[in-house]
């Protein structure tokens, strides 16, 4: 009983919630991973958190939540995932700001401090990639500048991970210690009116949470919170005319009309002034930086975009070449176990039910792992290197004519991994009708799971040497077509001015193995653990629906014949047929009938019908459900009992070919279908998505199935 | 008056006036480019759609729309 209570309270007496603070791209989330253990993902571009995160960890006693929220470049709310964060900061109740800046870019990062320095709350500041400011030669006096903002200034390296424990104790000390009034200080015209307005507000003993000083400066930068509350106060009357006097000589000072421009003005000049006290530049670095230097060669005016569609090429090329290395061995160890397991079971129904059912499908989708975990590494290391915004910029003239923004390019190339990530980083597009263009051609871009079926109807239709290639070629085919309904969208739906682009290049950096590894590693376990209980619940449950009601009549008439079958081969043929039309009379076969007429103009048969519906839970479905099914009506020639085989044996080329089309359009998945519905803000978006999908995959499927079957015959 | 789009590749410029709205005005700031800062030009994307400059230690694409917007000084 005491213990239990005694384990309670601290909890609450020592609860600490930090918010983590900073612009784009500064090390915001790698800081908390190496904090705490949480393994947050990290990647070279602005964008990477758009939504808020919590993260608990202990630390003397202490319990701290720290919360990372997206990067900010300013207090505005340009972007959704901005607005995120100021509605954090501004609503929420936490403790304090860690302010994350970067060493190696000080004067840019100040800009956001200055603002965070003028809110009511603690700051501790964070010195972060002190270790790369380090290697380029600059020199940051962290306790000067301690002195100079009136606000701790720690040095760390989220990298190297120096001086986390200082920072923590820096925040442990701030927790404890009395607010004090930050060491902000404007040009003297500014002064001038702060004080003006200060003396004022003394006058008539004014009541505000805040010191005089705070208010005078908000009221000055035209926050609505502060004049909502003075708006209510007698004293408005006289001290309005006086602001728009104050205002005036601010704006007369800074020769502008924005008082929000001329506080900008005032900031970074404050800021210039730290920067030029507190930090040393060693080495002038007049030779160009390693950035610049890469740079001339894949930003290149004409080769740049050939350069990126080689990448791309590559990365296809090696998910089919090397991908297929092992696959050989994960198919045969799943065969053997499918042997092993089922000569232990003695019952007939339960060993197909765990061979046919469970290891054919879960095995199916255990097969790609090679392949998807190659891709993953190509989309990590396109992250985690910057390279994603030098495309970005690359593409955005040939986007733009498209009626998309250079930055949708982000979430469409994260849309090769996963859709659900993509619909989220749609966040950094700030005007709504071009994130809602964006978010509807995502699934465009075909997904990780989707490349267990490209791999296997390339292999089973085309050479090895053409397998990449072709897998290539249905990427950047779907990411046409992607660009292609954009423009029909744009034209019709969302039509409107297009939002401007102007967009931050992070420097290069080579992501470290560890970084790529954990970033892989989760990903990775996600697919098999999605194999391991998703996907074999399904498997189980097509395995059910193919394998009932049983017909006695029908295998009695079957082993009558096969009893009185002349040889072997007769018996083996009648055999064949049993399972086959066993497979035709069940629940999935009379599903997969119904459905036939939709999709007889595709050429597609029942079997491939079922899997395409069944996609519609997850694609990796699609693939383990041919693997059941074909299992199940399975030749019983041992030697080529692969699916591929299974394949290439039971469809046509044109319906492969339809089947790959409609595979590319149609419907993402459940899970990514109730994202997209939140992000785009109602259910009638999903209809939209549906209808759209459905029709554009049907029509393409129908010209792309004709056209082929015209060349082929 | 010459603007951010006029100017030809390693050009280097001071930034006299920003004409955009509020909002993208705003953007800006917050990357560097206001009254006084050097701008300087890094390279061209195909067709000179976009533009990537250099200010302070900052590298920063913009579209040649917005570079219009930015009215631009020799020095
Ligand atoms: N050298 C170095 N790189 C860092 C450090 N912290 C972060 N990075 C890199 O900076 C980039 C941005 O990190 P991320 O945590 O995603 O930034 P966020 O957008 O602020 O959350 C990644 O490529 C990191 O590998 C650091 O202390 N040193
Ligand atoms: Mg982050």
């Amino acid at each position: 009983m005491n213990e239990s209570t005694s384990k309670i309270c601290p909890i609450i007496a020592n609860h600490i919630k930090v918010a983590l603070v900073g612009q784009p791209n500064v090390g915001k989330s790698m800081l908390i991973n190496s904090i705490s253990n949480a393994h947050l993902h990290v990647g070279n571009f602005s964008g990477v958190t758009v939504d808020k995160t919590e993260v608990l960890f202990d630390y003397k006693n202490h319990h701290f939540t720290v919360v990372d929220l997206p990067g900010t470049y300013a207090f505005t709310d340009y972007t959704i995932e901005e607005r995120v964060t100021h509605k954090y900061l501004c609503a929420e109740s936490y403790d304090l700001i860690i302010n994350v800046v970067d060493s190696t870019n000080l004067a840019k990062n100040l800009q956001l401090t200055s603002e965070l320095m003028s809110m009511s709350k603690d700051v501790v500041i964070a010195l972060n990639m002190s270790d790369e400011a380090q290697k380029e030669g600059i020199e940051i006096d962290a306790e000067y500048m301690t002195q100079l903002l009136g606000v701790p200034c720690i040095k760390v390296s989220a990298q190297t991970k120096e001086g986390i424990d200082d920072l923590i104790d820096a925040v442990l000390t701030q927790y404890e210690s009395e607010k004090q009034e930050s060491k902000l200080i404007f040009s003297e015209a500014v002064e001038e009116e702060i004080t003006v307005i200060v003396k004022y507000l003394e006058k008539h003993k004014y009541e505000a949470n805040n010191s005089y000083r705070h208010v005078a400066i908000n009221l000055l930068k035209n926050n609505p919170k502060t004049y909502k509350r003075i708006h209510e106060n007698p004293i408005w009357t006289e001290l309005q005319p006086i602001l728009i006097e104050a205002s005036r000589h601010v704006e007369l000072h800074h020769d502008s009309d924005d008082i929000r421009e001329a506080f900008a003005e005032e900031y970074a000049s404050f800021n210039r002034g730290i920067v030029t006290e507190v930090v040393k530049q060693k080495k002038e670095q007049k030779e160009k930086t390693l950035t610049e230097k890469i740079d001339n060669v894949l930003i290149h005016q004409l080769f740049g975009i050939p350069i990126f569609l080689f990448f791309m090429w590559g990365l296809f090329q090696l998910t089919f070449e090397v991908g297929a290395i092992p696959m050989e061995y994960i198919d045969g160890f799943f065969a053997w176990l499918g042997d092993v397991v089922g000569a232990t079971i003695a019952n007939d129904d339960m060993r197909s039910l765990v061979v046919d059912g469970i290891i054919a499908g879960v095995g199916a989708i255990v097969l790609f792992t090679p392949n998807i975990i190659i891709l993953f590494i190509g989309i990590a290391l396109l992250e985690g290197t910057g390279y994603m915004s030098r495309v970005a910029f690359l593409l955005d003239g040939f986007f733009h004519k498209f009626g998309l923004h250079g930055q949708s390019f982000i979430p469409l190339v994260t849309g090769f991994g996963c859709s659900i990530p993509a619909y989220m980083s749609a966040r950094i597009l700030k005007n709504d009708r071009d994130r809602l263009l964006t978010l509807f051609i995502i699934g465009f871009m075909s997904c990780g799971a989707k490349l267990p079926v490209y791999v296997l109807f390339a292999g089973a239709f085309f050479s090895p040497e053409m397998a990449g290639n072709i897998l290539f070629l249905i990427y950047i085919g779907g990411a046409m077509l992607g660009l292609i309904a954009a423009k029909i969208l744009k034209l019709t739906a969302f039509k409107g001015e297009d939002e401007p682009f102007v967009m931050e290049m992070p420097k290069y950096r080579l992501p470290s193995v560890k970084l790529i590894w954990h970033t892989v590693l989760t990903k990775t376990m996600m697919y098999l653990k999605k194999a391991g209980t998703f996907i074999a619940a399904a498997s189980i449950l097509i395995w059910f629906l193919s394998n009932y009601p049983h017909n006695l009549e029908l295998v009695q008439e079957y082993e009558t014949k096969i009893e009185m079958a002349i040889n072997e081969d007769e018996k083996i043929d009648f055999e064949n047929q049993l399972a086959v039309e066993h497979l035709e009379q069940s629940y999935l076969g009379t599903i997969g009938k119904f459905s036939v007429p939709i999709f007889a103009p595709l050429g597609f048969d029942w079997k491939m019908s079922v899997a395409l519906q069944a996609g519609l839970a997850a694609k990796e479905v699609v693939v383990s459900t041919l693997g059941v099914l074909y299992s199940l009506g399975a030749d019983v020639d041992e030697e080529d009992s692969s699916l591929i085989n299974a394949i290439s044996k039971n469809i046509s080329f044109p319906s492969a070919i339809a089947f790959i089309v409609v595979i590319m359009i149609y419907l993402p998945c459940l899970a990514a279908s109730i994202v997209f519905t939140r992000e785009a803000g109602g259910i009638r978006y999903f209809f939209y998505l549906l209808a759209f999908t459905s029709v554009t995959a049907y029509v393409m499927a129908y010209i792309a199935y004709n056209i082929v079957k015209l060349f082929s015959a | 008056m010459k603007t951010l789009k006029d100017c030809q590749k390693a050009c280097v410029v001071k930034v006299v006036k920003l004409n955009a709205k509020s909002d993208l005005k705003q953007r800006l700031i917050s990357f560097g480019i206001m009254k006084e800062a050097v701008i300087e030009i890094i390279e061209h994307a195909p067709a000179k759609s976009t533009i990537e400059v250099q200010v302070g230690k900052m590298k920063i694409a913009l579209r040649a729309e917005e570079a219009g917007l930015i009215e631009v000084q020799k020095i």
